[in-house]
């Protein structure tokens, strides 16, 4: 792998109270890339997207130990607001804000003290052009953001996302709650968007790690129930060519 | 848009630069916003600033309940002895004597006004949530009226005390000619705790689920059958809650009682006596006679079952919580 | 045999059952009717309009006019909302967004017993601790009874109903507008001001109607501080703000005071007041509703 890492995790263990989430998870994600977590349910693969912007400290009583790097700074020793900033989210269920269209957008940029409304508007504008969905709600900023499809909802909820400028994008099967062709124009859009952004998604879905993902990591319960890094690699190889025999019986659907 | 955010990198240093990029100047300095963590300062400032603020509301909350509570129960706990228990309450400017007839007369008046109302209240709320609800869908009169009484009981229910007793002065202090009396001050109470219970329990049979009411019926068990015997002990909980709930309105009420009871301390010899509760014993030693050392003290005791009506409300809970999820 | 007498006891029931629901809803419009019809002397002999902006009520006289009353009701209500819901909403988003569990499980029984606490205790520990203090504002003719004491009481009153409805109004905020705020980068505080407080807004506004609601109808406690005096309230002197150190009376200490001794014309104002005060609050419970309603949907 020559590519440029652009997340990182050593070693990382993390705990709900007594009960251990994940075992030893090391890995590299490279920049600029799309990468897909795949697995059968409950094997810890949102709780490893969620260390990385530390969304995991929101529940009590959540341990880590390991290292969580962005590149290769450690992410424990950032701010979480800051390191938030730079690693956006987007969540399972899509959910924008009651506010208006424009308002969501602008609520990050905001938050981190942008009040001027000519660099709203265009961190608006370029936001939603970025996420594909400018031309659809271009001429109903103010309408309220519920009143959106479900598909346009979580590319409204890219687009909230892209505001604060993140270098990395965390996806948590955006699309499981849409439908195929709403789903397929979340796939061209992170097409799009790898070019600026890495891109880091979990999803249950094999088509669409294999269809829109460069490098696939797949995850695994062991004996313990702890969620194990099975395998890393490009995704090609992983789909066609597995070096593990769980990979394999998982991929050609023999469990899970 | 990279190579833009690149160049910020590189302008950031020399300060007036970035207006030559005209074009992108909105998202430059944006960017140069969202990359500054001068603010965070400033924010994180403001965050501790507010939780300070909002912990500071949560322990004037604390601190004045433990000063009241504190301040009465101290006070009054030095007039409280065997005799201020036991012995009557004479009167006079220095309100004389103990509390016995006024424990008496309140004990007599939860007594008879929840046993007044909870059977009302529990056979309206029954009717209103197992029964009134099957009717909905065929006859619209029926329904409207229904919707009519919930909208009566939901109003009643935020009603100030005082309009109960204007009430139960008019009606029953003068027109039915009952007098300040032990009889007017129970109905007047009673339907003051009516919509409480009317409440309370339509909510805990609400609570009920449905699967229960089925697999009665499928048992060939007639409708009141599956009331009684399932659904009624499921919401028993929430029912007693309801009644404790009662008791300690009828306790803490003054405003309904100072019109319908009168203000008599001596001891009722019959439904149709005048008597004094302790809230109202309270009222009256504080503002007539002046006598607050024994206003502490009847205080104290009215402070102390609250607080014990609170204790068996919150064990009930949970116990009712508990069933709910077991 | 058996199968019939279940069915008959199930009949027998239903209509019991029904007796009672009717009875119940009976006595709940008597109420409201009874007092009406008592009141309507008073509105036909001194005319609404008189009765509601008359400045003197005299009944020795027959001047009957509410306005002072009126007033008092309001500016108690007023300085108490002022006091009380920033320290109700203060304790609201403490328990719900910020403080751990151990905390809010004794920040929480002790608003429920706030709540629980006779309004006589209250105005007990006004008079003999709020008015003596109150006393010491060095301006004449202050006697401590006043506004001001009853709005402090009326604030610590009606915390536990503000509390408690807008508690129960934030924590009904969907956890995934948290997340997502704070996925932006947003603080823990902007994230309550920005995406929770809204987004509870109308559950909030329908605890503070709540306790205004409950404010009009506090009766004892009020006798027990605010003097009573059947006077527009005004400042004492030069300073405007000594209007907090006038004394007044509520509507429902007019009520309370006076019903027991009256007789004539002047039972029936009182009535009158009643049913101001009853619209009044209907008024405030119904928008309360439709407020709480509308969170529903």
């Amino acid at each position: 792998m020559s590519e440029e890492t652009k997340l990182q995790t050593d070693n990382l263990d993390l705990y709900y109270n007594k009960f251990k989430a994940l075992n030893h998870i090391s890995v590299h994600i490279p920049a600029n890339r799309i990468t897909a977590v795949i697995g059968p349910s409950g094997c810890g693969k949102s709780t490893f997207l969620r260390a990385f912007n530390r969304m995991n400290e929101l529940i009590p009583d959540v341990r880590v130990e390991g290292q969580v790097l962005l590149d290769g700074q450690d992410v424990f020793a950032l701010d979480e607001v800051e390191l938030r900033r730079r690693v956006g989210m987007v969540f399972q269920r899509p959910n924008p804000f009651p506010k208006s269209i424009y308002d969501n957008v602008a609520y990050g940029p905001r938050a981190h003290g942008i009040h001027n409304h000519q660099m709203l508007d265009a961190i608006v504008e370029r936001s939603l052009r970025s996420a594909a969905i400018w031309d659809e709600v271009k001429d109903e900023l103010g309408k309220s953001a519920l009143r959106l499809s479900g598909g346009q909802q979580q590319r409204l909820c890219i687009a909230r996302a892209l505001a604060v400028e993140p270098e990395v994008i965390l996806m948590d099967e955006p699309a499981s709650a849409l439908d195929p062709s709403a789903t397929l124009r979340i796939e061209e859009l992170m097409q799009q968007l790898k070019a600026e952004y890495t891109i880091l998604i979990v999803t249950h879905n094999m088509q669409q790690a294999a269809r829109a993902s460069d490098y696939t990591a797949f995850f695994m319960m062991d004996d313990n129930r702890a969620g194990t890094l099975v395998e890393f690699g490009p995704t090609r190889q992983i789909f066609t060519n597995p070096r593990d025999h769980r990979t394999e019986d998982y991929i050609s659907g023999r469990f899970g | 848009m990279t190579t833009v955010i690149h160049t910020v990198g590189q302008t950031r240093n020399t300060s007036g630069q970035v207006k030559s990029c005209s074009t992108s100047l909105a998202h430059v300095t944006s960017s140069q916003y969202l990359r500054d963590k001068s603010n965070l300062k400033s924010r994180k400032l403001t965050q501790q600033s507010a939780f300070a603020l909002m912990w500071l509301a949560g322990s004037v909350a604390v601190a004045v309940l433990v000063a009241i509570v504190g301040y009465v129960v101290w006070l009054g706990a030095k007039v409280i002895t065997p005799d201020f228990i036991l012995q009557p309450p004479r009167g006079g400017m220095a309100g004389d004597g103990g509390i016995s007839y006024t424990l008496l007369t309140t004990f007599y008046l939860v007594v008879l006004t929840v046993g007044i109302a909870t059977p009302l209240g529990v056979a309206a709320a029954t009717y209103l949530v197992e029964y009134a609800g099957a009717i909905r869908k065929h006859r619209r009169l029926w329904s409207r009226l229904i919707g009519i009484a919930r909208l009566g009981v939901e109003t009643l229910a935020g009603v100030p005390s005082i309009i109960f007793g204007l009430f139960g002065y008019a009606l029953f202090v003068s027109a039915l000619h009952f007098g300040f009396s032990l009889l007017s001050a129970t109905l007047a109470g009673a339907c003051l705790i009516l919509p409480v219970i009317i409440r309370t329990t339509e909510e805990a049979l609400r609570a009920v689920p449905n699967s229960y009411r089925e697999g009665g019926l499928a048992l060939g068990a007639t409708k009141w059958q599956t009331i009684w015997g399932i659904v009624l002990p499921t919401a028993a909980p929430g029912i007693i809650t309801s009644i404790v709930l009662s008791v300690g309105r009828v306790l803490g009420e003054t405003a309904v009682f100072y019109v319908t009871l009168g203000g008599s301390y001596r001891m009722p010899t019959s439904i149709m006596s005048s008597g004094r509760t302790l809230a109202l014993h309270v009222f009256y030693l504080a503002t007539e006679t002046h006598a607050f050392d024994k206003a502490m003290g009847t205080a104290a005791i009215l402070v102390l079952a609250i607080i014990l009506i609170n204790l068996v409300i919150n064990l009930l809970a949970r116990r009712l919580n508990r069933m709910m999820k077991g | 045999m058996a199968y019939k007498s279940a069915r008959l006891m199930d009949r027998g029931v239903k209509g019991i059952l029904l007796a009672a629901a009717f009875l119940a809803v009976a006595i709940v419009f008597t109420i409201g009717l009874f007092i009406l019809r008592q009141a309507l002397p008073a509105f036909s002999q001194i005319g609404v309009f008189r009765l509601l902006s008359g400045t003197e009520w005299r009944p020795s006289q027959s001047i009957f006019g509410l306005l002072p009353m009126i007033l008092g009701s309001l500016l108690v209500t007023l300085g108490a909302i002022v006091m009380g819901v920033p320290l109700a909403l203060g304790c609201a988003i403490l328990m719900a967004e910020i403080a751990p569990r151990s905390i809010t499980a004794v920040i929480r029984p002790a608003v429920q017993l706030l709540g629980g606490i006779p309004s006589v205790v209250f105005g007990l520990f006004g008079m003999r601790v709020l008015v003596p203090l109150i006393r010491q504002i060095p301006v004449p003719s202050n006697t401590g009874f006043s506004i001001l004491a009853a709005s402090i009481v009326l604030a610590v009153m009606i915390l536990p109903t503000i509390t408690t409805v807008s508690e129960d109004a934030i924590r009904a905020v969907s956890g995934d507008y948290r997340d997502a705020s704070l996925a932006l980068g947003a603080t823990k505080w902007q994230t309550i001001v920005g995406v929770v407080l809204p987004a509870a807004r109308s559950g909030i506004v329908a605890s503070v109607v709540l306790g205004i609601g409950r404010a009009l109808g506090e009766t004892m406690a009020m006798i027990m501080v605010i003097g009573n005096s059947v006077i527009i309230p005004q400042p004492l002197n030069d300073n405007p703000l000594t209007i907090l150190l006038s004394q007044a009376r509520t509507l429902t200490g007019n009520i309370a005071v006076e019903i027991g001794y009256s007789s004539g014309l002047q039972t029936n104002a009182l009535y009158a007041t009643g049913v101001v005060l009853f619209l009044l609050t209907i008024l405030i419970n119904s928008l309360a509703h439709a407020l709480v309603k509308e969170r529903a949907i």
